[in-house]
């Protein structure tokens, strides 16, 4: 086992080295930099600026100092915002959307399984079709509609009402402003959740060894507990694996419209800014989360399945 | 009591999915998705607001990009100015504007998932049935992709390539394929030493005429069921670019940019996003359903 | 007193594509002790025949008649009844040995549960009576397989987990459901020592369910033979061997191998392809394939009738005669 996970890091490194020389050189090479912006700067502060930025130097010189400056957890300065590191913004940025990420998931694992469960059991039914039907809606209504219309219902709708919710605000993360932008951001996985849960439960039912232990005179419950849940887990934790990873990163499109500080607002500034070294960091950290969660959940396929071999 | 399906052997007469005799197969499809009341809805539903997107904004008085000039302001539906849904803020037309945003949706949709459908089967196909080293890398290829933050990819691609149509689906359709290659991949394996195949081989047949002639033709019915997921999905991203602003642009529109547009005046007229957010939900509700309809006609689960 | 009463069972399954006809008008009956024997084709309708007595139809089967279980009726049995009888009273062994463990779950988890759940003893008690189990099905080294996951044994072993599950409260009837099939003729010879030796020791009734005649041979009392869903033939093995009187046993009998022999040739002999159970020939559902069909088998459906003390077969004709 630990030498199985050992051989997948070693695996990540090179994975990882090609999606940051791939995107590092699509940066530079593209036409524009990042300090043509509205107004033309005069040129002898252009030649100052790239030369505080090492965007003088040929390309391969400013590669070798950012792997360089990389490998010591280096992400440089932003070109941006100005005053800050790529470390800073991030260690700004990233607890917000990662807490946010953590409590949504927490939410679409505790209602999006128990409910891909139920229609499961009771395939078919008025409870089967309520569920599947909000859960094609959560698929199918994307978050930057489902967020104006919360909005447009609990911040504007219910203003100068007890159920007002805040929109757009932080405040340091207090509770109350966290609600909406949780609830978006879990609305997709709990509608996944339960679809996937469902199916998965449905085809863990139809199995022969589930005959068998309903054949042994097991109550349902335990048969459902004991013999088929396992097996339905594996499709739901393939999905939570990369889903965790881009939860935690933060969605792009809800802390841009309730303008969190989260790292997936800088991503989307970054990139329209062409902050090269903030665009860069984000991207790594979430390839490294998603391909960090790949590994766990192979690690977690062999729990679920016995026949699963690591080695 | 406690209802659960659980299957015993499955009956021969059902199993005849992999049959070749490929005609009955699909007149038994259609005669299933015909029976499927929800997925015949939504081919129906999509149906006509294809023609509406495509042929209407012709017939309508005003057009996407027409300001009124005595109006310029938002202004309430009405029969008499020609402006049925209204008009947003700037005095355009809403029901213009939100059809032949439909248009473009639509057309990146189908053109991103062709993309797609041409680089996922080929990769599908030639992976399975040649097999070996081919395979192996061509798959692990693919795993490297599933590990690279995509949607990055496309965001960074269009701010530093500018705003582009062709880009755009190009670059979606890149995005896409990776499902399809795996899948197509999985149906070929099945297929590949099934008799008529190696008939098919002995009788001197080349590679390619192998994929083109039967594995292609075999693959399909997973792939319609795949492309019509698809094609909502590549709605969404391309909805999800044009609201970070990074879609089309000006003066074209897309359903993305316009739910982007009428977020930003809800307060004052809600319509400016209901309409082309009910209309863009109501395309993505029915691309969803049919999939599962075909999917359901094409590989008949009892239940 | 009968054990086990089927009275006109019909099993209808819902597809997509129509009603499968699987089971029709079935009715058989075994006193304690007795072995009964089902043969008949793939898809004739012998397995969810006994599904339908467990309770255990797929969701879209649905049964009608009756099938009485020491009296009461199984069919409309609610979940708690059928559960007290299952695994306890009356037990299945399984098709497919190799699907139909657990995967997740080590043998000895698998066995003890049912005591657990029948006979409410302790964690360790369990264990030690299913160890004592599996030494009985003579599964060596039976103390280490106790923690082994399914995909670590062979399919013998597995086949043999099945018969120790099954035999785990001593139950009034097993239902058998080709236990030999997919095992090598060794192990098949094994497998029906052990059937034989519960059967004769604990005076249990069998329901052995095969495609193989010879298994039937060496260890039933009596043989139903299955077509299309429909009992065509029952008797006693002696005299059904000797003398079949239907169509379809004559052609079974005359292409079974020799009962040393494995396999199933069975459908080498008797032309022609299976019934579709979605729509049945007219009359006699064997006609299409009959070499003795006359001009009525076509419109009319041969009832069940006994022909012998004993006997029974669905057929106009009298195969002797021809
Ligand atoms: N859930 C189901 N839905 C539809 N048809 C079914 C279902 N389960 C079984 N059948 C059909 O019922 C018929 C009888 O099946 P059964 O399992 O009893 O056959 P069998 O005689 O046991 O065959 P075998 O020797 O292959 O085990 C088959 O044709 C099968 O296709
Ligand atoms: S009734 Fe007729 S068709 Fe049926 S088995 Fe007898 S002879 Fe053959
Ligand atoms: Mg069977």
């Amino acid at each position: 086992m630990l030498s199985f996970i050992a051989r997948r890091v070693l695996i990540a490194i090179p994975t990882l080295w090609a999606i940051i020389t791939v995107c590092f050189f699509l940066m530079r090479l593209a036409p524009g930099g990042p300090f043509d912006g509205d107004a033309p700067v005069p040129p002898e502060i252009l030649a100052n600026l790239r030369a505080a930025y090492n965007l003088d130097k040929p390309v391969m010189v400013q590669y070798v100092d950012y792997m360089a400056n990389l490998a010591r957890g280096d992400f440089g300065p932003s070109f941006k915002y100005k005053d800050f590191t790529v470390n800073e913004l991030i260690a700004q940025g990233f607890p917000v959307s990662a807490q946010n990420g953590l409590s949504a998931l927490i939410l679409a694992i505790i209602i999006g399984i128990p409910c891909g469960i139920l229609a499961a059991l009771r395939q078919n039914s008025v409870a089967d079709y309520t569920v599947m039907g909000f859960s094609m809606t959560g698929i199918v209504v994307p978050g930057f509609v489902m967020a104006p219309v919360l909005i447009l219902i609990f911040s504007i709708g219910l203003k100068d009402t007890p159920f007002q919710l805040p929109a757009g605000t932080w405040e340091g993360g207090a509770f109350k402003h966290r609600i909406l932008p949780v609830f978006c951001l879990s609305l997709l996985y709990i509608a996944y959740l339960a679809r996937i849960t469902r199916a998965s439960m449905i085809e863990a039912l139809r199995q022969n060894y589930v005959r068998t232990a309903r054949a042994k005179g097991l109550p349902f419950h335990q048969v459902v507990v004991r013999h088929a849940l396992k097996t339905a887990m594996i499709p739901v934790v393939t999905f939570l694996g990369p889903g965790i990873a881009f939860l935690l990163t933060g969605s792009m499109v809800i802390e841009t419209i309730f303008q969190l500080p989260g790292i997936g607002r800088y991503f989307v500034q970054g990139a329209l800014n062409r902050d090269y070294t903030l665009v860069m960091g984000v991207t790594i950290l979430s390839a490294s989360l998603i391909i960090t969660m790949n590994i766990i959940v192979d690690v977690m396929y062999g729990i679920l399945d016995p026949r699963v071999r690591h080695d | 009591m406690t209802s659960i399906n659980l299957t015993s052997p499955q009956p021969e007469a059902l199993n005849a999915a992999e049959d070749v005799q490929g005609r009955s197969l699909w007149q038994d499809a259609l005669r299933r998705l015909l029976a499927n009341r929800a997925a015949l809805v939504s081919l129906i539903i999509l149906v006509v607001v294809g023609l509406a997107c495509f042929i209407a904004p012709s017939f309508l008085p005003w057009t996407y990009e027409q300001i009124d000039w005595d109006r310029m302001e938002a202004n309430p539906p009405s029969l008499e100015t020609g402006h049925y849904l209204g008009t947003d803020t700037l005095g355009r037309d809403l029901l213009a504007r939100v059809l032949f945003g439909g248009q473009i949706s639509l057309t990146v949709g189908i053109l991103a998932t062709f993309v797609a459908l041409l680089i996922g089967v080929s990769v599908g196909a030639v992976a399975g049935f040649l097999g070996g080293r081919v395979d192996q890398a061509l798959m692990r290829f693919v795993d490297f992709m599933y590990t690279v933050p995509l949607t990055f990819f496309v965001i960074i691609l269009m701010v530093l390539f500018g705003r582009n149509f062709i880009l755009m689906f190009l670059a979606i359709g890149c995005i896409e394929w990776l499902t399809m290659a795996r899948i197509v991949r999985g149906q070929t394996l099945t297929l590949k030493n099934k008799e008529f195949i190696e008939a098919a081989r002995a009788a001197g047949g080349s590679t390619f005429s192998i994929i083109a002639r039967h594995i292609i033709p075999n693959v399909l019915g997973v792939v319609i069921v795949y492309v019509t997921l698809t094609i909502p999905q590549v709605i969404l991203i391309e909805s999800f670019l044009s609201f970070l602003g990074l879609g089309i642009q000006e003066p074209m529109t897309s359903w993305g940019m316009l739910i982007s547009e009428g977020a930003a005046e809800m307060e004052t007229t809600p319509r400016a996003l209901l309409v082309p957010a009910g209309l863009m939900t109501l395309t993505l509700f029915c691309f969803n359903f049919l999939g599962d309809g075909l999917r359901d006609a094409l590989d008949p689960k009892d239940r | 007193m009968s054990i086990l009463d089927i009275r006109n069972l019909n099993v209808r399954f819902a597809t997509q594509d129509g009603e499968v006809s699987a089971v029709n008008d079935v009715s058989l009956s075994l006193t304690k002790g007795e072995c009964l024997g089902i043969v008949g084709e793939s898809g004739s309708g012998k397995s969810q025949t006994f599904m339908a007595a467990m309770g255990l139809l797929a969701a879209n089967g649905r049964p009608t008649g009756e099938i009485l279980f020491d009296g009461k009726n199984m069919i409309g049995a609610d979940e708690d009844t059928l559960n007290s009888v299952r695994g306890d009273r009356m037990s299945m062994i399984f098709q497919d040995p190799m699907t139909s463990l657990t995967p997740h779950m080590k043998i000895g988890r698998q066995l003890g549960e049912v005591l657990i759940r029948h006979r409410n003893v302790s964690a360790d008690e369990a264990r030690a009576q299913s160890l004592a189990m599996l030494k009985r099905v003579q599964i060596p080294e039976a103390e280490r397989r106790l923690d082994m996951y399914p995909h670590e044994l062979s399919g013998g072993l597995r086949q043999r987990v099945m018969i120790a599950m099954a035999l785990m409260c001593s139950p009034e009837l097993i239902i058998a459901d080709e236990p030999t099939t997919a095992l090598d003729v060794t192990v098949q010879a094994q497998i029906l020592d052990i059937l034989r030796d519960v059967k004769d020791r604990l005076n249990t009734a069998v329901i052995l369910i095969t495609h193989d005649l010879g298994v039937i041979a060496g260890l039933a009392d009596r043989v139903a033979v299955m077509y299309a869903g429909r009992i065509v033939e029952v008797g006693d093995v002696r005299s059904i061997f000797a003398d079949p009187r239907h169509p379809y046993t004559r052609g079974l009998l005359a292409c079974t191998p020799r009962l040393d022999a494995a396999g199933d040739g069975l459908m080498t002999t008797i032309s022609g392809q299976p019934p579709n159970l979605q729509k049945l020939p007219t009359g006699c559902s064997f006609h299409p394939r009959c070499s003795y069909v006359v001009e009525r088998c076509k419109a009319e459906r041969p009832a069940l009738e006994s022909i012998a003390a004993g006997r029974a077969k669905a057929c106009f004709v009298d195969v002797r005669a021809t």
